[in-house]
């Protein structure tokens, strides 16, 4: 690792100052951010470490919303009350992200800023229609991914907080790769208040994607059959040594029955 | 005696790895220490047109920049295979040269070109990042099979064709009659997948030049140290043996991998001389993907015939191994002398031959990785009796049964003399521990949950307790593989064994004390184990093959012959008794049949106070013995798989596995236990997990974890282990060894669960989720179409 400067904002103004120059990051759990700098692959001048600004973790439940700090852990989301009671299915996402350690370091906000195509905490907020909020505006889950490692967010702007609306039912299933453990498939259902909405991750080329397909199959009927006569086209979908894109497109459909069997 | 043979004591290592106490190379810190980082190359092929160093050598705590013309300039020798192989047209091999940093031509991406010493590990690397090599990029070939077609790009220019031998074993014609003449003939292709060690603590070295005395201290993580030291300066010109000391201080796994003597250990002892600092350098896992020796890597096809009672008639193999781009210290034996004589498996075939052409590839170089060779063999032999019992519609089992060897010894046709073995005993065992009976209701129930179960079979022999110096020294060997050992009693009676064995995870601190403990009734505690050192241990050919126990310890037992002797021969003398009527009891050395007795520990004050010893006899009680098997071992087993295919998915769980093994004499179930956990995990991992994968190209596609897959703890089941004991006629402890079984005889009985539940033969290692759905779409598929 070069060297690197840390700091440790007491506030978000503060921590918005140490952003203005062009090499600052913003550190959360480090969990992605930190091993790729070993790898010399990412060389920030100074990391701001944006933890423990009052208000940037914790879960609470606002106007029928509920609202996730940007910090908060995966192992925090995994067992809060108020996830378990109001979208247990991402809780059960949660608890399904990296190991142990991974989970009690690693942040909801640090997931969806680095949009890894892979990660399985970008189809949640797609399928939820959630709700980016950041230091400057809020943005739409659907406007916010832009594809792999590419998100709305520009330079400096720190995510404070996602926010959901408890959708009628919801439901992960995800396929692991056999040696990162990340999703190879995940697919999140989710009835919202703007109907059925489908999110695909770990297969797409340009990262997480909404299923248009299985979104109107399961809006005509939302159980797992109702996938049976959907086609998913292996088009657009990564190939790698792990599973070519053809297989990919066959799990996300076996992973879209498992998700709506599960969804709660 | 309680801590003697046998007894499940607890390792007595364990308390300091647990508690973080280990001393590994990394934990050494020498004064004035700088450390190596490597410049490597990221090409497969490529020609080394020039390295500009200047840049790195500005930078603030770089010691020096050294490359591979002043290396080569300075004598070093290139790295070498110990073991000669002649083609079946009686040329040697075709060894192309194998400098620690390359000169002029890299061959895979990893090989060093250049070497950073620099005040820190940061500093080193940041450094090694400003060299600017100019490479000039050749087409490159990673895959055995290409690399032998016409027009494949040469690795190696006195290789024409990438080939390094095509050498043969048995009777080729006979073999092919056999065939002919067979009721049924089954014929298989498959492949070993290519497999990275992964041991937990990567290799490292901290070498240090005294200038003073002209000597050298290597600390490193080998398998071996002393076979280290003999290369090292025999071969590379390091240093001559009486000023290099080898230390290989605790060391967290090898599998094989840290038998070798790598570019990185001999860089740092010549860049100790040449900056006059102590050099560190450790791999990081990145550099583990690239640069320690890989396993297996073989493509096969063979054919088997059998008569129209299931008796095999022939055994006919054509197999390519992939060495790499070097030959490694050992690679030319694996493929040869531990896989080709194995083939004959625990069955009574008369009729053998096997073709092994190895060819250069720009890969890292291939060389053993537990079992060595004798995985290779194993799976190809037990996919083939499974095979053939589908095709012939008969019980796999009894298809085994049917062939068994059942006398011994056993003169196979392919050089090895099997001395012992009950082969349906161990099957028997396996099947009922396994309840054989109840899988058809197993299956049934998996089915209602819409799960493929499956059953498969493996019935694995292996050769350890590598071995007779002669023999393999009239089969090319540059060593011999004899063990030694050091008895000391001190005049307090506490015991020190010195041992050229080395331990990396087996537990010799526990077992070796064990059998002290068991001939000689003191309690383990009062007994150490001296190891890894060669300012210590007299000799050593280091711990590698399962051969600890069958050679390692048959080398203390014969000092322990010369000690017990002495003891007899002083506590006559000095109870005035026959030293016929000495016993050695209960840590007591008594007169039989009377009360006179003395402690163990007066007998060795005794011998060193040196006032009352017999006429003529010398003070001190210590022997060494050196031990040379006079056969190899026989370790052999039957496992079952059990498996559960999601057909949706492709994934397989494996919801039984049943281990029954005939190790010969268990010194400590629990270590033995402990080893056919790991072995069978490592197999499971080789079945449906690990796999290295190079592109067409050379590039290393799985260089880290997340594209490597390990086994977790997750991806297997518990257990069920039996034993099965016909001891080993051949060694004092009748000992076989068990430190390979499982990783052999796990991947095909993995294999054959999967293709029975699935239905198809048609399958590779390792068993993927998308693979095994794609092999189920394919099987299914003709239905479809009906
Ligand atoms: C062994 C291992 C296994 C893993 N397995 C999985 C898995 O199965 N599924 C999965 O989804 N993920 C997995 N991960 C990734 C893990 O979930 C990470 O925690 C996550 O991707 C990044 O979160 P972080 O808090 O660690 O962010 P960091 O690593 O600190 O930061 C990541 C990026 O986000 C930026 N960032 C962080 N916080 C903010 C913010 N509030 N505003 C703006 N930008 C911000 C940083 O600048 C950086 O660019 C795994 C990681 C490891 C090490």
């Amino acid at each position: 690792m070069y060297d690197v400067s840390y700091h440790r904002p007491a506030s978000l103004a503060d921590a918005k100052a140490m952003l203005a120059s062009d090499d600052a990051k913003v550190l959360a759990g480090g969990q992605t951010l930190l091993p790729t700098m070993k790898q010399h692959l990412a060389a920030p001048s100074d990391l701001v470490d944006v933890r423990r600004i009052p208000g940037m973790s914790g879960v609470k439940v606002e106007g029928g919303k509920l609202v996730i700090g940007a910090a908060t852990t995966h192992a925090e989301v995994a067992g809060n009350a108020d996830v378990l009671k109001h979208v247990p299915s991402l809780a059960c996402l949660a608890a399904g992200i990296g190991d142990p350690a991974v989970r009690h370091m690693g942040t909801i906000g640090g997931s969806i800023a680095n949009n890894d195509p892979a990660a399985d905490y970008p189809s949640a907020i797609l399928a939820l229609n959630a709700t980016v909020v950041t230091d400057r505006r809020e943005i739409a889950a659907d406007d916010y991914f832009q594809g792999m490692f590419t998100t709305a967010l520009e330079p400096g702007e720190i995510i404070t907080a996602v926010k959901i609306t408890p959708p009628k039912s919801g439901g992960y299933a995800k396929f692991p790769n056999p040696a990162s453990r990340y999703a190879m498939v995940g697919v999140y259902v989710a009835q919202t208040g703007a109907g059925v909405r489908v999110a695909v991750t770990g297969a797409g080329q340009d990262g997480v994607f909404r299923h248009d397909g299985l979104e109107a199959a399961l809006s005509a009927r939302f159980a797992p059959e109702a996938v049976d006569g959907v086609s998913v086209s292996a088009d657009g979908l990564l190939s790698d040594i792990h599973g070519d894109a053809a297989y990919r497109a066959h799990l996300v459909k076996v992973m879209a029955k498992r998700a709506v069997a599960a969804a709660a | 005696m309680s801590d003697g043979i046998g007894a499940r004591v607890k390792r007595k290592e364990d308390k300091r790895f647990i508690t973080g106490k280990g001393k590994y190379t990394d934990d050494i810190r020498m004064e004035n220490q700088a450390y190596a980082a490597f410049v490597r190359s990221p090409h497969a092929h490529a020609k080394v047109k020039g390295i500009d160093a200047s840049a790195a050598e500005a930078m603030e705590g770089v010691v020096a920049v050294l490359t591979g013309a002043q290396l080569t300039g300075d004598g070093i020798g290139n790295l070498i295979c110990g073991w000669a192989i002649n083609s079946k047209d009686g040329s040697p091999m075709n060894m192309g040269p194998w400098s620690a940093l390359a000169t002029d031509r890299v061959r895979y991406v990893g090989d060093a070109v250049a070497v950073v010493i620099a005040d820190s590990q940061k500093l080193a690397r940041n450094a090694a990042e400003a060299v600017v090599v100019d490479y000039e990029e050749l087409p490159a070939v990673a895959h055995a099979d290409r690399a032998l077609a016409k027009g494949a790009p040469q690795v190696h220019d006195n290789a024409p064709g990438n080939l390094i031998y095509d050498w043969g074993i048995g009777d080729d014609a006979a073999t092919q009659a056999a065939l002919k003449g067979s009721a049924h003939v089954t014929e298989l292709h498959v492949t070993n997948n290519r497999l990275s060690p992964n041991p937990m603590e990567p290799r490292s070295a901290v070498a240090t030049y005294d200038e003073a005395e002209d000597h050298y201290t290597l600390y490193t993580t080998s398998q071996n140290p002393h076979v280290a030291r003999l290369v090292l300066s025999a071969f590379y010109n390091v240093a001559p043996e009486h000023k290099l000391r080898v230390i290989a201080p605790d060391v967290g796994g090898g599998f094989g991998s840290k038998i070798y003597i790598y570019p990185e250990e001999i860089t740092c002892l010549w860049a100790s001389m040449k900056t006059k600092r102590s050099v560190k350098w450790t791999s990081d896992r990145t550099e583990a993907f690239m640069t320690d020796a890989h396993g297996r890597d073989h493509i096969t096809t063979a054919k088997m015939g059998f008569d129209k009672d299931g008796k095999i008639t022939g055994f006919h193999v054509d197999t390519v191994a992939n060495f790499g781009a070097y030959m490694s210290l050992f690679s030319s034996a694996v493929p040869t002398y531990l896989y080709a004589t194995l083939l004959s498996g625990q069955y009574d075939i008369h009729n053998i031959y096997c073709n092994v052409r190895a060819v250069y590839t720009n890969t890292v170089p291939v060389d053993a990785y537990r079992g060595a060779g004798r995985p290779e063999a194993c799976y190809l032999i037990e996919r083939m009796m499974e095979t053939a019992a589908r095709e012939m519609g008969m019980d796999p089992a009894e298809l085994r049964r049917r062939n068994f060897i059942q006398s011994f010894p056993h003169q196979t046709p392919v050089i090895m003399n099997y001395d012992s073995g009950d082969f349906p005993g161990n099957l028997d065992k396996a099947l009922k521990a396994a309840d054989i009976a109840g899988f058809p209701a197993r299956k049934a129930e998996a089915a209602k949950r819409g799960k493929l179960r499956g059953i498969g079979y493996s019935c694995y022999i292996e050769a350890c307790g590598i071995a007779p110096s002669a023999a393999v020294g009239s089969l090319g060997a540059g060593v011999g593989l004899w063990e030694s050992a050091e008895v000391r009693v001190n005049p307090v009676g506490t015991i020190e064994i010195l041992t050229g064995s080395h331990s990396h995870g087996q537990g010799h601190e526990t077992t070796f004390a064990q059998i002290v403990s068991d001939r000689f009734g003191v309690p383990i505690d009062n007994v150490s184990i001296v190891h890894g050192d060669t300012d210590k241990v007299q000799m050593g050919m280091g711990t590698y093959g399962s051969r600890s126990g069958a050679v390692g310890m048959s080398a203390i037992v014969k000092a322990m012959d010369k000690v017990e002797a002495k003891v007899k021969k002083i506590a006559a003398h000095v109870l005035e008794a026959s030293e016929d009527d000495i016993v050695i009891e209960g840590g007591e050395v008594k007169v039989a049949g009377t009360d006179r007795k003395m402690a163990w520990h007066e007998v060795g004050l005794a011998a060193y106070t040196a006032h009352n010893l017999p006429a003529g006899m010398e003070p001190g009680l210590k022997e060494g013995a050196f031990y040379d098997p006079v056969n190899f071992t026989f370790p052999a087993g039957a496992y079952i798989a059990e498996v559960e295919v999601d057909p949706d998915t492709g994934v397989t769980k494996i919801v039984q596995f049943t281990a029954a093994d005939d190790f010969g004499t268990i010194i400590n179930p629990n270590i033995v236990e402990g080893q056919v956990h790991g072995g069978v995990a490592q197999g499971i991992g080789q079945a449906i997990l690990e796999q290295v994968v190079y592109d067409e190209g050379g590039q290393l596609l799985t260089g880290s974890y997340m594209d490597y897959a390990m086994p977790r703890a997750d991806d297997v089941p518990f257990y069920t282990i039996e034993h099965n004991t016909t001891v080993c006629p051949n060694n004092p402890l009748g000992i076989k060894g068990c430190g390979e079984a499982g990783a052999i005889g796990a991947p095909p009985a993995v294999i054959n669960a999967i293709t029975d539940a699935i239905g198809t033969n048609d399958l590779q290692m390792p068993a993927t989720p998308a693979r095994v759905w794609a092999a189920l779409n394919a099987a299914r598929a003709p239905m479809a179409a009906e």
